[in-house]
């Protein structure tokens, strides 16, 4: 039985070691989840800075081609599984709860899970460099480059069951993050007054629970052609590289507006919070949010334009890749409105939001450009796409996360990120971004082809690579100032109160950081902005009863034995089956467990 | 409400900055026609009509990117607080502005959208009549070029005649490559089962650098490869010698070359009129009369030749030809054998 009085906030320093792996608290999880993210972002981003100094000067010696092949390969994983995706899901397990006026999510102990599922995937997956190397076939693992014949060492197999088990992680974790904002809204919030952030994170969750099956199927069809010799994806007798292509991307397109609409998210709350002045056109952005995520489904082979596609699919696949366009061009104009008439105070989350803004619409412009067939047929696969998606996800997502941070670090630790430290952090990023990511449309559009480890003097190319390495050196530069900044910080006295940046969300309503209950009294919604309709309608916070008696769920260490039988079994998988077996064993003990476990 | 000076002024400043930007922009762009592998400078009729959309296109990404740029930098100066400020507006919406701009993306689609599909129409599909048949092969790491009609292959380097439609079959024989040469061609992967079309008429002569764009392993940034447009008289000379079978040696530092090539190299390469008929590696009936080898990243001369020859997988890493440990005195000799194979 555990029961929270409804005193003072949890200070998560003071929690130990066993608090941390038996939590269910939907705030710690988040702060795993981030803490995790961030450091697998560190990671990816060495694997980065070691590309673009083996590419600074032509011929470069730093790695040898098949390592540079692993380090371009596990660059795209980490970013993409282990740090974008978890800090997206840091955002949502922190801010469902909060936004939405409830405790916690719909599944404590399953959103534990989900943390320790991915846990164990990421570092299965990273763990392959020490095992015979990291897998080498691209993140697009394009069959049949992958097949035991080609890839011999066990990197794919790697990548198979790292992802597997990733993907079991996402799929938790987005079903009950949509059954807990469909369900435990607060009385008053209805669905189209729900923040935008949440919207998105619904529509997030939604891609994830029908494009996950396809890239599982896809990867337990690759694991079994590479290591019981079904044929699958193998021409040689009779399968077919193209399918792979084809599941790959029915799940690879919508992944990534999984990545790039949290952001989205994140800056449809921050711009109007500093612009003081309501979301324009609500509906209009959700729709659009919608929209994006339903076209997704129907526009996978733009990434196959070359591949020999026929006629009439290419016109079609470009028609519907133009079409995404519209809702993308609708976000824009509606952000930019927001800014139109309001007073707006440039605080680094504003800063990061504006930036995202703008460079989110350079890498929207040349992802239009792409989807005209002919001239991806100039484009694809050159360093003109490289630009391209890293406009998205750099200059989109991560700072869109860095504007959530900076946004709701006071939120989630009562103290504030220091702010002249921030703008520091934000112009290095802002100048890293475009110093390394603009000379790659140069480079592509001069012929330089992707995934080449070395490059010869002669092609127009050596001055803005050497460019672009000096620039991802500056992002290196940003990332260690915002370190810099997060451990100053937090040595502050917590100033934040409970809503410093005047927000209109139910998060402001509880106090900074909040209790482990969340809210005293669940607030009720009259408004969009309910804060701030409160505020114009003097209506008074609710008041708190005496004596508090609210029902947590109590902590459990089931999830994580659950996770670590999983792993067992991910582990058996890449090196003998008896050890699947003893994963299974703790799976079932732990399910046992888990099912007989008292919640009250 | 007529805007305040204020306003008016970084409005002003907003657009300068980004039309100064986009200008520098549009001079960089335009500084890539000159390089070797630049997607900006067309050679052939499929080209030139990729690149007359490729213009369009341009221009209006240019012109959305400095228009949504300079909104934002604007609206960033203009709206920013400043003490006695007027109070946000509390606008939640405008249905009527939301259906106008919704226009704007769906305008600019359309313009994409109809001359895209006009191009792939008459690009892609069968080739004309009448169009010299090549057959492309895609090894890790090179490629193989055959002409079924005249009964010849080659490797690394394609000659084609100026103004005669080439339709080139693609192949692959391992894992998916793509076949590339900016200036005469939009890409076409090679799918092994897969056997993909490209064809194109080139329209002037010359050297045009092509590399493989799809990730094919180890050594994907070691396949290289050139086409050489020669005018029709050329093109026949430069046919009528590859048909012809291998010269035999005459020096007597190449005729012990050839005794090894024809032996230790026989197993992989073919040289037509000798017994050697290997199929792993390049046709080597005739490769001296080829400008490049190792798959276009080495030139072929006698240095060239024997860095090659010395430790093949240090040149190109993963490539299938190992380190045969020959002594320098073989190599002296079958360089002199392979130069001589013109």
């Amino acid at each position: 039985m555990a029961t929270a009085a409804g005193t003072l906030p949890m200070e998560y320093k003071e929690a130990s070691i066993w608090t941390w792996l038996t939590t269910v608290d939907h705030k710690k999880i988040g702060v795993l989840y981030g803490i995790s993210g961030f450091i697998f972002l560190l990671i990816g981003g060495l694997e980065a800075l070691t590309i673009r100094t083996q590419l600074a000067v032509p011929n470069g010696t730093v790695i040898d081609a098949d390592r540079f092949n692993q380090f371009f390969t596990m660059h795209a994983l980490t970013m993409i599984f282990m740090a974008v995706m978890p800090m997206g899901a840091s955002f949502f397990n922190y801010f469902i709860p909060l936004m939405i006026g409830a405790r916690d999510v719909a599944f404590p102990r399953l959103n534990a899970l989900s943390y320790w599922v991915f846990l164990s995937g990421a570092l299965l997956l990273t763990s392959s460099f020490a095992f015979g190397g990291a897998p080498g076939g691209g993140w697009f693992g394009y069959a049949p480059l992958t097949s035991s014949e080609y890839h011999v060492s066990s990197g794919m197999d790697f990548y198979t069951v790292g992802l597997a088990i990733l993907g079991t992680s996402s799929l938790m974790a987005s079903l009950n993050f949509a059954v807990t904002i469909i369900n435990m809204r607060a009385p008053g919030m209805t669905m189209m007054r729900l923040p935008v952030f949440m919207w998105m994170t619904i529509v997030v969750n939604f891609l994830l629970i029908l494009s996950l099956p396809v890239i599982t199927v896809a990867l337990i069809e690759l694991y079994f052609d590479r290591n019981f010799g079904t044929t699958f994806f193998s021409p040689s007798v009779g399968g077919d590289p193209i399918l792979w292509q084809h599941l790959f991307w029915i799940f690879g397109h919508p992944e990534v507006y999984v990545l790039i609409l949290p952001s989205m998210g994140i800056v449809s709350e921050v711009l109007p919070v500093f612009s003081r002045k309501p979301l324009f056109g609500y509906s209009a952005v959700v729709f659009a949010g919608v929209a994006i995520a339903v076209l997704g489904f129907a526009v996978w082979s733009h990434h196959m334009f070359t591949t020999g596609l026929d006629t009439v699919p290419q016109m079609v696949f470009s028609a519907s890749t133009m079409a995404i366009g519209v809702p993308t061009g609708i976000k824009i104009f509606n952000w930019l409105s927001t800014m139109y008439g309001g007073q707006i105070r440039f605080t680094v989350a504003m800063y990061f939001s504006v930036a995202f803004i703008a460079l989110f619409t350079i890498g929207g412009i040349s992802g239009v450009m792409h989807a005209s067939p002919p001239v991806d047929a100039q484009q694809q696969d050159t360093y003109f796409i490289v630009a391209h998606l890293h406009y998205v996800l750099f200059g989109g997502a991560i700072m869109g996360i860095f504007s959530g941070i900076y946004y709701w670090f006071p939120k989630m630790t009562g103290r504030f990120l220091d702010e002249g430290v921030g703008k520091v952090n934000f112009w290095l990023l802002f100048i890293g971004t475009n110093l390394t990511f603009f000379p790659m449309h140069f480079l592509g559009l001069s012929g330089m082809p992707r995934r080449i480890y070395t490059y010869d003097s002669g092609f127009g190319w050596d001055t803005w690579n050497l460019i672009a390495t000096i620039g991802s050196y500056t992002l290196a530069l940003g990332f260690l100032v915002f370190i810099f900044n997060f451990f100053k910080s937090m040595r502050q006295e917590p100033t934040a109160g409970n809503n410093p940046w005047g927000g209109s969300t139910l998060e402001w309503a509880t106090t900074s950081p909040p209790p482990e209950h969340d809210f005293d009294v669940i607030p009720e919604v009259r408004d969009r902005d309910p804060l701030w309709y409160d505020r114009d309608h003097n209506i008074a916070p609710p008041e708190v009863p005496e004596h508090l008696h609210i029902h947590l769920p109590p902590p459990s260490y089931f999830p994580l034995v659950l996770a670590m039988g999983l792993s067992l079994v991910g582990v058996g998988a890449l090196a003998h089956l008896a050890i699947v077996g003893l994963g299974v064993a703790v799976v079932v003990y732990a399910i046992w467990g888990w099912a007989l476990e008292p919640t009250d | 409400m007529r805007p305040s000076a204020r306003t008016l002024t970084l409005s002003a400043v907003s657009v300068i900055a980004v039309l100064i930007l986009s200008a520098i922009l549009w001079v960089i762009f335009a500084g890539s026609v000159d390089h070797l592998q630049t997607t900006f400078n067309p050679k052939s009729d499929n080209a030139i009509k990729i690149h007359d959309l490729y213009k369009l296109v341009w221009i209006l990404a240019g012109i959305v990117m400095a228009a949504v740029l300079a909104i934002t930098l604007a609206f960033s100066l203009i709206f920013r607080e400043r003490p006695g400020g007027k109070a946000a507006s509390h606008i939640h919406g405008n249905p009527k502005l939301e259906v106008m701009w919704t226009l704007i993306p769906v305008i600019i689609g359309v313009l994409i959208v109809i001359p895209s599909i006009k191009v792939i129409a008459e690009t892609t599909g069968d080739a004309p009549d009448g169009a010299i048949e090549i057959v492309a092969t895609g090894h890790q790491w090179w490629f193989e070029f055959e002409y079924p009609d005249e009964g010849l292959v080659t490797a690394n380097e394609l000659h084609i005649p100026v103004g005669r439609t080439v339709n080139i079959e693609l192949r692959s024989v391992d894992v998916i490559h793509s076949f590339w040469v900016p200036q005469l061609a939009g890409k076409v992967d090679m799918v092994p089962g897969h056997n993909n079309k490209l064809w194109f008429t080139p329209d002037t002569p010359g050297e045009y650098y092509g590399q493989c764009a799809e990730f094919c392993g180890t050594s994907h940034a070691n396949m290289r490869f050139r086409v050489v447009v020669d005018t029709e008289a050329d093109y026949a000379k430069w046919v009528m010698a590859q048909t012809a079978d291998a010269q035999p040696a005459v020096s007597n530092l190449a005729q012990a070359g050839e005794g090894i090539a024809t032996t230790l190299c026989a197993a992989c390469h073919a040289i037509r009129g000798t017994g050697a008929v290997g199929i792993i590696g390049p046709d080597l009936t005739h490769v001296g009369s080829r400008k490049l080898i190792a798959s276009g990243i080495i030139d072929n001369d006698t240095e060239g030749l024997t860095e090659w020859l010395t430790n093949p997988p240090e040149v190109k890493p993963g490539s299938k030809m190992p380190n045969l440990n020959l002594n320098s005195e073989q190599i002296e000799q079958i360089v002199a054998y392979l130069q001589g194979l013109q």
